[in-house]
């Protein structure tokens, strides 16, 4: 046992226990960090988009300067509806993103992001040590007290542990405050970074210097699996990537690994990727449970934040700003339990209440039926971008045909696939599941 | 017993790429490591730290980022640390670089007696395995290479024995203390480091002492105190060309083997 009190020890190096650790740490609050990986970020995964306003409020100008972990300010972003053969594509880019008071979201590969956040941390003051695991929750009188890693003489004591572990939350089921994921509440993601010089980059997804495009693609990115692809640009690589829910995977059969090969090859995609070498490969799994499949978020001496506490809005593939807020708010409650002098659930029941005030609250209640919906009308991924593309493809065609007569042949083919009454149906559950 | 550890920090060779116009080590974004070596030499330190009582400092010249080495090392159970570092000492070959790790023991024997010095067999950027000797030379101490185990210390009558490796055998010797060893890494396994000197390590601050400190004449430092000049760097290409077979009977094989070497010259008749 170290003969070291902390204050703080948060479970965890990635966003949200570094959020926490450093609103902390700034605030004189001693605090340790501690990470299973060689370093922050060498075991995280995410597609890649942090948002501008969540970060900065954690780390204020985190996206300027020399020494800034982001890779492209992303000015357009696009949601392709897919079939084998095409991909039907809609977009948003403007010039408000371009100029740098509109700056909203940005690329990041986590291996730079997080060192970069590691390195703040520590220049205020917390200590992290990383290649320890941290194997239980030491409990006294039902409290949390500290926390047993894999180290030799390796328990350690504080007054609150901060429970950032991410997605595979088995602290957080070992003390009784949520349980095991389901299959359906979790889907698997396999993540490729393609080299690609500079220039290509901007040239093949019409960007200025500097800019950034992100791509989100439904259908068949996934093979028809419930579960969305995207590809994003880096300075000088593409990230792209796929994720299905892990039921469907394993109830289709589909190795994720020919999720992403089979998006490789698309004939949409394939020209994007023309000529890049895959420099790394990675699969994560991602909680996609929502507001129902989450834990309680506080207890005597603890704190759940980030994937752990399961905050994903996967309906806007939200995730790094939900697990920074949340270790913001974290810390801002346990600056105030150090200030009463008291760790109870009683003070720490302010990082609930602060949640609920929040957005990541808000919007994982207003979502909360939506992952519902979506795990049972898989035909959301299949049938609908079918019927996009197919209608696309009959208007797109210049064949003589006149135009009344193409409306009737897409109309017709729309009904022949899902009738009105069951179209209006999904219109209105879906309404139902977001309102 | 006060045991001197010198490591030194390395870039991590596996990562190294040689750039082909100037058959230079590309070092940029080549992540820096204790040299190999130097780790069991500390493991080993702090191993008979814990045998006979008393303390462990380790040492390091390097620019202000070899303080990470230091850290691990502390990370393993050393319990000081100094960096000498200074601008006078860049480009210093293995001469001058024995010089200032010799100024510096020199320096901490002042204050606390050194009983034993450690240091890796050899670094694995240079390879020269000329530092350890040179400080031994410098210090007239006894000199004990290869190591591959401390078989005993006499702390009382200042004694230690020691095994050195040998091409194909062992040398088992007896030596005074302080003596200097420089050691192989089958000398030990080098344990993981426990969770309270993990911590120690995180907030360690290692003394930083420049050439005022040690007392070290400018002159044997650096590029003007290192007689090595390196006059040209080249990559040599080995080349892993398929041999030739040669068929037929013994006898039929020889002939047609001295044939072809009379055809390439390589033997030539004396008529």
């Amino acid at each position: 046992m170290s003969e070291e009190r902390f204050d703080v020890i948060v479970v965890g190096a990635g966003p949200a226990g570094l959020a926490a650790a450093y609103t902390m740490a700034q605030a004189g609050l001693e605090v340790i960090v501690i990470e299973r990986g060689d370093y922050p970020g060498a075991k995280n995964v995410m597609g890649g988009v942090v948002y501008r306003r969540p970060t900065e409020d954690v780390f204020p100008d985190f996206w300027q300067g020399k020494s800034s972990p982001v890779e492209r300010n992303i000015v357009k972003q696009s949601l392709w509806l897919m079939n084998k053969d095409a991909a039907f594509s809609i977009g948003y880019g403007s010039a408000q993103f371009k100029a740098e008071e509109g700056y909203n979201a940005f690329t990041v590969l986590r291996a730079k992001f997080d060192q970069w956040m590691a390195a703040q941390v520590e220049e205020a003051g917390a200590i992290i040590i990383n290649e320890t695991t941290v194997t239980d929750l030491i409990m006294e009188h039902g409290k949390v007290v500290g926390v047993r890693t894999s180290r030799d003489d390796g328990d350690l004591y504080a007054d609150l542990v901060i429970v950032a572990q991410g997605v595979n939350n088995l602290l957080v089921q070992q003390v009784g405050l949520g349980v095991d994921l389901k299959a359906s509440q979790a889907a698997v993601a396999v993540k490729e970074i393609i080299a690609l010089p500079t220039g290509v980059i901007e040239d093949r997804f019409n960007l200025e210097k500097g800019e950034g495009a992100t791509i989100e693609l439904v259908g068949e990115s996934t093979m028809g699996l419930t579960g969305t692809a995207f590809i994003y640009t880096n300075k000088d690589s593409l990230s792209i990537g796929a994720g299905a829910l892990v039921s469907q995977v394993q109830q289709k059969g589909v190795n994720p690994n020919d999720i992403l090969e089979n998006l490789k090859e698309h004939p949409m995609v394939k020209p994007l990727i023309a000529g890049g070498e895959t420099k790394e490969y990675m699969a994560h799994l991602i909680p996609e449970g929502g507001y129902h499949a989450m834990p309680k978020v506080y207890a005597d001496g603890v704190m759940v934040v980030g994937d752990a506490a399961q905050m994903v809005n996967g309906m806007h593939r939200e995730g790094s700003n939900l697990a920074i807020t949340s270790g913001k708010l974290a810390g801002l409650t346990a600056i105030e339990a150090k200030e009463r002098g008291d760790y109870s659930s009683k003070t720490l029941s302010r990082y609930q209440q602060r949640l609920e005030e929040s957005f990541v609250l808000k919007d994982l209640k207003k979502y909360r039926n939506l992952s519902h919906f979506i795990d049972d009308n898989t035909h959301l991924f299949t049938e609908y971008p079918e019927m996009v593309l197919a209608a696309s493809h009959e208007l797109m065609t210049v064949d003589g045909t006149p135009k009344g007569d193409k409306f009737k042949a897409m109309f017709d083919m729309v009904k022949s696939k899902r009738s009105l009454w069951q179209i209006t149906t999904d219109l209105y559950k879906g309404w139902r599941a977001v309102k | 017993m006060h045991v001197v550890v010198c490591i030194k920090q390395v870039p991590d060779t596996t990562e190294v790429r040689i750039d082909p116009k100037t058959n230079t080590l590309v070092r940029a974004g080549v992540p820096s490591i204790m040299n190999p070596y130097d780790i069991h030499a500390v493991e080993e330190a702090v191993r008979i730290k814990e045998q006979v009582g008393g303390k462990v400092t380790v040492i390091t010249m390097g620019p202000p980022a070899a303080v990470q080495v230091l850290k691990e090392a502390v990370s393993l159970g050393a319990d000081e640390t100094v960096l000498v570092t200074d601008r006078v000492f860049a480009a210093s070959d293995t001469f001058a670089t024995s010089y200032v790790l010799a100024s510096t023991i020199q320096k901490i024997a002042g204050s606390e007696p050194v009983d034993l010095i450690f240091a890796g067999k050899q670094a694995i950027d240079g390879d020269t395995a000329q530092t350890g000797p040179g400080i031994a030379q410098r210090m007239n101490l006894p000199l004990l290479t290869y190591v591959e185990k401390v078989r005993s210390i006499d702390v009382e009558n200042k004694k230690i024995v020691v095994e050195r490796r040998l091409e194909g055998s062992k040398q088992i010797v007896e030596s005074t203390l302080p003596a200097l060893l420089t050691v192989e890494k089958e000398i030990n396994d080098v344990r993981y480091a426990t969770l309270p000197n993990l911590i120690k390590a995180a907030t360690h601050n290692p003394k930083a002492w420049d050439h005022t400190v040690i007392e070290a004449d400018r002159t044997k430092v650096g590029l003007k105190g290192s007689p090595t000049r390196v006059g040209r760097s080249f990559v040599q290409q080995l080349t892993n060309e398929p041999g030739e077979i040669i068929e037929g009977t013994p006898q039929e094989a020889v002939v047609s083997l001295v044939d072809k070497l009379f055809a390439e010259g390589h033997l030539v008749a004396d008529r």
